[in-house]
């Protein structure tokens, strides 16, 4: 009897090394220093004299195999078929040949993927799924990073230049599968109501126990409803944190009315300066308003032209503000102060003011 | 096949503007696979209603593993029937993002085949993501993945598929190979990877310097960032180049967090023993200052968003690793004393940072088996509720 085929599993990924264009291949390890000639464009130097220009364009994240397949006949024809893509969703075409930069920064405009997001720019809204994939969306993610992008474009492509990086991150619900938690703007779907429970789904897709212990403020207990075991919850003790509904699928918060967005400010992860800190509340709530969210895009390019128009040379969004105080945060940018603002979890004394070391913003 | 487009009033806003639109994204897949045409036709809806149409969930996978598929189901199966099962498959990228244009279209060929043409190139942790499979699709897509070379990636409570910046393959400034430690770290776990055993996901991410362009600081479990001892390179020379452009007193010197350099305007110092490693200094001027050597990284524990405790930085567990490929089993073998303590006093979806939070730092050192170290925290405690332990020896 012929042996059964083992079926093959755990091999992992590819050793990236076999995708790695010659010249860093050659140069792994052993560079020197970078440039950034123009807007969109790297130059690294190795310590042999090689050179690699890594021509940096937009993309939408939400791809299309059509476009990858695009992007791969621009790699072939411009620089030997080699690609990658970055960490905030960017492709990076790897050249070793400078004459091929201008052609393919054409290319690339020409079929609508524009070069930049390279030095003190906007680039890339890292971002989740939202209404295109996802169950616990309080907003769609593309259709708000799409109308911010296209306002903020100047600051993408270099036209308009900014005192350091400005990094934006979209998630859009507290799961936060973004790292909206440390960016300069986070823009953050928020639920505002309870969770809709549908009782007659609690006991047959549901643990009561876990579902319970789920809430972070014990909000949730159990119940019988008609008869059936179910849970209920008291809405004053709510924060609409959605961790019932990741445990539980009859704990619905999904609200067309209610649901909206929420802007954080001041967050950043690089070391460089002032060590890594979370992004703070700076807009409580914007209502859904698709197609284009314009609410949405107003707010965060007041955000953007105020800092852009007051902070030092190299100071991040949380830099400018920690020197600048927050009361003269709220005053400069316009965005009312609200009971909302004071943190009122765990650890919300450590936020509040201890000193008399502030500027009167009245 | 050719299909009729969804009518998409409401989206078709969204293809106006310089950014890349997603909406032309789906179209373009949308114009050949009905799955990609009635997704696009729920979002749509989604727009008109102002709310989502993906339900919770559902178990479905490859046989053999535990994560690397999330199952998705529409609430609106008789209308859009052909994306009612629209799973999403999690590809481990390969590290770094490096791709030739070969094994791209090969990768696109596997998902024309099966699913709906649609990807996230990449996905937050750093997957490549196929979004749209159907059920019966799944077997399939990873048969032609694994024979192509490529394996899916993890979801669920296990270890979630590792990330890394590009490294030496092309970062002057990575003080570590990133890339080749990410892709022997992943083949290493590749048991924890496919089948969830924790108390919930646990994430590594690797960064080559302090400037941490993959966030690992705060979206890993275990972030390993690359640092160095000895002085910083300085070649004066080219600092002299860069005072004719640069504000080498305002814009270098006084923006140092420790103020340990000094700038007369011809010769630039820096006092190493009170640099902390920033980079900024060196982001300013990469051509005239360079990372020191005796190279290696910081590993940090404990990084998440919110759900549930509150987010968190995650913070110094080992000041100082050496990272050649001889280092390499130490710190797996520090990962695996983690998840042991972890595994077995961790509560249900209780992440690493919150878990040391509940039981102490220092039960959670010793438990690990690692000394306490003064760069482990901004400041000692202020409270003075210690719990001394009852065996402590009378004075």
């Amino acid at each position: 009897m012929a042996e059964k085929a083992k079926r093959k599993t755990d091999i992992g990924p590819p050793n990236h090394e076999q995708f790695l264009p010659p010249v860093i291949k050659k140069n792994y390890g052993k560079w020197k220093h970078h440039e950034i000639p123009q807007p969109g464009v790297l130059v690294h130097t190795a310590h042999s004299g090689d050179k690699l220009y890594s021509v940096r364009a937009a993309s939408a994240r939400l791809m299309s195999i059509e476009t990858i397949r695009l992007f791969a006949d621009i790699a072939d024809e411009f620089c030997g078929g080699h690609l990658r893509f970055t960490s905030r969703n960017n492709v990076e075409f790897l050249l070793d040949n400078e004459a091929n930069v201008k052609p393919i920064i054409e290319k690339l405009s020409s079929e609508g993927y524009p070069v930049g997001g390279t030095g003190a720019s906007i680039t890339n809204i890292v971002h989740t799924q939202g209404w295109v994939h996802c169950h616990s969306a309080a907003t769609d993610a593309s259709g708000v990073v799409k109308s911010i992008m296209d306002d903020l474009f100047p600051y993408f492509d270099g036209t308009t230049k900014l005192p350091a990086k400005l990094r934006i991150a979209f998630a859009c619900c507290l799961n936060m599968c973004g790292a909206v938690h440390c960016s300069d703007i986070a823009i953050l779907g928020v639920h505002r109501r309870a969770p809709h429970i549908k009782h007659e789904q609690v006991n047959a897709q549901c643990e009561i126990p876990s579902t319970v212990s789920a809430c972070p403020t014990g909000a949730i207990r159990p119940t019988t409803v008609d008869g059936v075991d179910s849970v209920e919850v008291i809405e004053e003790r709510c924060m609409f944190c959605a961790n019932c509904y990741t445990v539980c699928p009859a704990m619905t918060l999904n609200d067309p009315v209610n649901d909206g967005l929420s802007i954080w400010v001041g967050g950043k992860v690089s070391n460089a300066r002032h060590e890594p800190m979370f992004s703070k509340l700076a807009i409580p709530f914007i209502p859904n308003n698709p197609p284009r969210w314009p609410e949405t895009v107003e707010a965060v390019r007041n955000i953007v032209e105020i800092y852009a128009a007051n902070a030092r040379n190299y100071e991040r969004v949380g830099e400018w503000i920690e020197r600048i105080g927050w009361p003269q945060f709220f005053k400069l940018t316009g965005i009312e102060f609200t009971k909302y603002h004071i943190d009122d979890f765990k650890h919300a004394g450590e936020t509040f003011k201890r000193s008399m070391h502030f500027r009167q913003s009245q | 096949m050719a299909e009729k487009l969804r009518e998409t009033p409401l989206l078709d806003e969204l293809e106006k503007g310089p950014w890349p639109s997603f909406v032309t994204e789906i179209k373009k897949s949308a114009v050949k696979n009905s799955m990609a045409n009635d997704q696009l036709g729920i979002l749509e809806r989604s727009y008109k209603d102002r709310i989502g149409h993906w339900k919770h969930g559902g178990l479905v996978g490859v046989m053999g593993y535990g994560g690397g598929v999330i199952g998705r189901y529409s609430d609106l199966p008789e209308e859009y029937p052909e994306c009612a099962e629209f799973h999403t498959i999690r590809v481990n990228q390969p590290a770094g993002w490096f791709y030739t244009s070969d094994v791209l279209r090969k990768l696109c060929n596997v998902w024309e085949k099966h699913g709906s043409g649609l990807t996230n190139m990449h996905g937050s942790t750093g997957d490549i993501i196929f979004l749209g499979a159907k059920t019966e699709a799944l077997e399939p897509v990873f048969a032609d993945l694994i024979d192509m070379g490529f394996d899916l990636g993890g979801s669920g409570s296990d270890v979630r598929t590792p990330s890394c910046c590009c490294g030496q393959a092309r970062c002057e400034w990575a003080c570590y190979d990133t890339m080749g430690f990410t892709y022997n770290l992943t083949q290493h776990f590749q048991d924890e990877l496919h089948r969830p055993a924790f108390p919930y996901k646990f994430k590594f991410k690797m960064a080559g310097c302090a400037n941490d362009c993959v966030a690992s600081v705060a979206r890993s479990d275990m972030s390993i960032i690359g640092t160095w001892r000895e002085d910083i390179k300085v070649d004066q020379g080219e600092i002299a180049e860069y005072a004719k452009t640069v504000n080498i007193a305002d814009d270098v010197a006084d923006r140092c967090p420790t103020g340990c350099i000094s700038w007369d305007g011809k010769t630039f110092d820096i006092d190493n023993a009170n640099c902390v490693k920033c980079m900024h200094c060196i982001n300013v001027m990469p051509k005239a200052l360079a990372p020191g050597d005796e190279k290696g990284a910081t590993i940090l524990l404990g990084a998440k968003a919110p759900i549930i405790g509150g987010a968190l930085l995650a913070s110094v567990l080992v000041p100082f690793v050496e990272m050649g490929e001889e280092n390499y089993e130490d710190i797996y073998e520090l990962a695996e004393e983690i998840w042991d303590v972890w595994g077995e006093h961790g509560m249900n979806r209780e992440r690493v940072g919150e878990f040391i939070q509940r039981v102490g730092m220092g039960n959670f050192l010793e438990q690990v088996g690692l000394d306490p170290e003064p760069e482990m925290i901004m400041h000692p405690r202020t409270n003075p509720y210690i719990f001394f332990e009852l065996d402590e020896e009378e004075d």
